[in-house]
């Protein structure tokens, strides 16, 4: 029960719809129709929300204003406050983040047999991968292919994305489900071996693998245990600040801060791979986030510092069903298999107002429209919301299905009251997912050589928009890639020598000529909550 | 300010509005939190948190992320519990009895308590799980430990010293690798791709003209 009265009253009329509104099959929207939707209502064309750089490799693009003033920001240190010829840590592979990305490029840096080490600020897991609930895609079943995959993706993503990328995305996807498997991740599966299989926003075939709705965090504690296992140094609590170029401005370290001491550390590696993650926490345009709480595009800034490009840092993926009520969930992620396992959205009047399955970009910019110019929304005390109907689930494919197939959800609405498999839920857009990042190539390296990135910090997989699915693959796929291949390049290498920080002063000098020179410290590391 | 509540946060008095979680009222009280939050979602089990409402014997725990302020609320996160993990190569052993017995053996010094159980901040069945574990039942306790977040508040209940996360970690990798069926599909689909059966398709794909690609995407085939 909501704790709301009015809310109860307005959950019966969805209860009332609920068996005609099972068996419609709402029209999926044209290209135009989609095309003038988002215009109109993604958070993405807010022009006034952006700003164009004026320093760096990107200067003249616009990105969301929070972060532009995060990568115009100085740095935490000068050059002089470390001592760069006394390593603390010397290592052949140094990983920063250890989310999915960073766990599974140090398993592969390590099976290569050259060392790899994770630096991390907080502990390991703690990351974005942990908390993806729906699924992971891999065109593995006869009526799917690959080719059907990239289709899918690459349409999803508006046509935006590096093709070579994507070719790369779906083509590894089996492997990378097969590699999961082996090392112990459980998948759910029919008696004989089956995968089942979902759909989600956008795809045009059930390719969706899940382990409940746990899937992230069955994936990620697997290859945290299989990091320690191998015995590779995770250094927690501690975050990189500044990336350490050579002599020749190619990649050699990183300058890294204790998070409790603010001791300063430096790191010398033969290559590095940032895998630090996503943005959500910079709240842009004043959305709440289904985002860890480390996710404050530190990976972007570390890059761009040193001179590495950015590719298509303006577009952000607003997850269509984040939490609209009650408070202490707000924003939190309802994962989209709720609607892959058949529940619909639906107004305050309880009509279906869209096919529960288009891209997610489409969704969350159609539940806006429903909000705000057709009023439409439910009004709660945090602000407009629509219905999403989980009981529907149950109504289509019987009693239980819902505690064994996304008890995760059961299980966060439970615990204030509301009993999904009886009454349906609030939710509203919350910030998702970074679409756009450091630009990498085929091989994840960056504009700089011997520096990498893998997983959401990096940009071009996706294009514009994200299928659910891609993300939990992406990081698998493209994490192993950048193990795999910081670790062929650093075992063709000397030491690198004359490590420099000189990196700092010429940005600064950047930022000034340009008037950009502000007070805004970078990387950010953490939100800011605590009240002052 | 109406609805305020009080709570102990490490036994100091803070008021702080009601309907906040442990973790929001902490940061209301001006903490910056570095550890004890993680995910923030119930997913990470960064922010093990022990209470006990004024007046009452019971000690609880939960997540301090998914757990709403009460009055009287006596507060001390568990941001860091040292569970032991063996170290061990998936490779080479083997979904058997033995090796729960070498590598956690503490698992048959159960006094059968249960305080584990209690404890559990994602109110699993613990007690039953280590007990499928201790019987070499690696399905079944995976999926009864299946939703644990390893926070490890069941461990600081624990008086014969079982780190229960790491042994449903071991029992879960033991049944995804070795007692789960395997997918046939998945392997075929492995092997079609190493022998290259996409590779001229998917190329031609990424060849095309936009419109061309455009035209396909917009009239493909939906599986009902």
């Amino acid at each position: 029960m909501y704790k709301i009265e009015k809310l109860n009253e307005l959950a019966k009329k969805v209860a009332e719809k609920r068996a005609a509104n099972a068996d419609l099959e709402p029209r999926r929207m044209t290209a135009e129709e989609k095309d003038t939707l988002l215009a109109a209502f993604h958070p993405d064309y807010k022009q006034d929300e952006f700003t164009v750089l004026s320093a760096g490799v990107n200067k003249g693009e616009k990105v969301p204003s929070q972060l532009a003033e995060l990568l115009q920001g100085k740095s935490r240190i000068s050059a002089d406050d470390v001592d760069l010829s006394a390593p603390d840590y010397e290592t052949d592979v140094l990983i920063i983040g250890g989310g999915g990305a960073g766990a599974s490029a140090a398993i592969e840096a390590d099976e290569a047999g050259v060392k790899a080490m994770i630096v991390t600020k907080l502990r390991i897991g703690d990351a974005n991968t942990m908390m993806a609930e729906g699924g992971i895609q891999a065109a593995d079943k006869p009526n799917d292919s690959p080719a059907i995959h990239y289709i899918d993706a690459f349409g999803g993503g508006h046509f935006a994305a590096k093709p070579e990328l994507v070719k790369n995305l779906v083509t590894k996807a089996p492997e990378a489900i097969l590699w999961l498997n082996k090392l112990g991740v459980e998948f759910d599966k029919e008696p004989d071996g089956t995968m089942v299989t979902t759909h989600g926003g956008g795809t045009s075939r059930k390719r969706m693998h899940a382990a409940k709705d746990y899937s992230g965090a069955e994936i990620m504690r697997t290859l945290r245990d299989e990091v320690l296992n191998r015995g590779i140094p995770v250094i927690d609590f501690t975050a990189a600040i500044e990336i350490i170029l050579d002599e020749n401005g190619k990649a050699a370290g990183a300058v890294l801060m204790n998070m409790e001491t603010k001791e300063l550390l430096v790191a010398r590696a033969k290559t590095v791979i940032i895998a630090t993650g996503g943005a959500g926490r910079l709240h842009y345009q004043g959305f709440p986030t289904s985002n860890h709480y480390g996710a404050t595009a530190d990976g972007l800034i570390l890059g761009y510092r040193v001179g590495a490009g950015l590719l298509y840092a303006d577009t952000l993926q607003y997850h269509p069903t984040g939490t609209g009520y009650p408070e202490q969930i707000f924003g939190a992620l309802v994962t989209e298999k709720v609607r892959s396992l058949g529940a619909k959205l639906v107004n305050i009047d309880g009509e279906v107002f869209m096919h529960p399955l288009e891209t997610r970009d489409v969704t969350a910019a159609s539940i806006i429209r429903e909000c705000s110019e057709r009023g439409k929304g439910v009004e709660t005390p945090l602000g407009k919301a629509v219905w999403l109907d989980t009981p529907m689930i149950e109504y289509k494919h019987g009693e239980g299905t819902i505690e064994k197939r996304i008890p995760a959800m059961m299980r966060m609405f439970g615990k204030y009251g509301i009993d999904i498999r009886k009454e349906p839920i609030l939710v509203y857009p919350t910030l998702h997912y970074q679409n756009g990042g450091l630009n990498i190539s085929v091989d994840c390296s960056t504009d700089v050589e011997n520096l990498y990135a893998a997983g959401e910090v990096a940009g071009g997989i996706h294009g514009r928009n994200r299928l659910m699915g891609n993300s939990l693959l992406d990081v698998i796929v493209f994490g192993r890639d950048a193990g795999k291949n910081a670790a062929a390049k650093a075992k063709d290498m000397p030491v690198p020598e004359k490590l420099t920080l000189a990196h700092i002063e010429k940005f600064n000098n950047e930022l000034a000529e340009a008037g950009v020179a502000g007070d805004t410290v970078s990387p950010m590391l953490l939100p800011h909550y605590a009240r002052k | 300010m109406d609805n305020m509540v009080n709570v102990y946060l490490f036994g100091k008095k803070y008021s702080v509005p009601a309907g906040l979680t442990i973790m929001t009222a902490m940061e209301y009280a001006g903490y910056e939190l570095v550890r004890g939050c993680g995910c923030r979602n119930g997913f990470c089990g960064a922010c093990a948190t022990i209470y006990r409402i004024k007046g009452q014997q019971q000690l609880n725990a939960c997540l301090a992320c998914q757990t709403e302020v009460q009055e009287g609320m006596y507060v001390a996160t568990l941001p860091f519990f040292p569970l032991v993990k063996q170290v061990y190569n998936i490779e080479n052993i083997k979904p058997t009895e033995q090796i729960m017995m070498q590598l956690y053996p503490e698992i048959y010094a159960c006094i059968g308590c249960n305080a584990c159980t209690k404890a559990c901040t994602q109110e699993l069945n613990v007690m039953q799980y280590i007990a499928y574990a201790q019987r070499g039942e690696y399905e079944k306790c995976a999926e009864e430990s299946f939703d644990c977040v390893m926070c490890g508040v069941c461990s600081s209940r624990c008086p014969a010293g079982i780190s229960h996360p790491q042994v449903a970690m071991l029992a879960r990798r033991l049944n995804g690798k070795y007692l789960a069926p395997e997918c046939g599909h998945l392997k075929d689909r492995v092997k079609e791709i190493n022998d290259g059966t996409f590779e001229e398709l998917i190329e031609s794909l990424m060849q095309k003209p936009i419109d061309e690609i455009k035209e396909l995407y917009n009239t493909r085939e939906i599986e009902k």
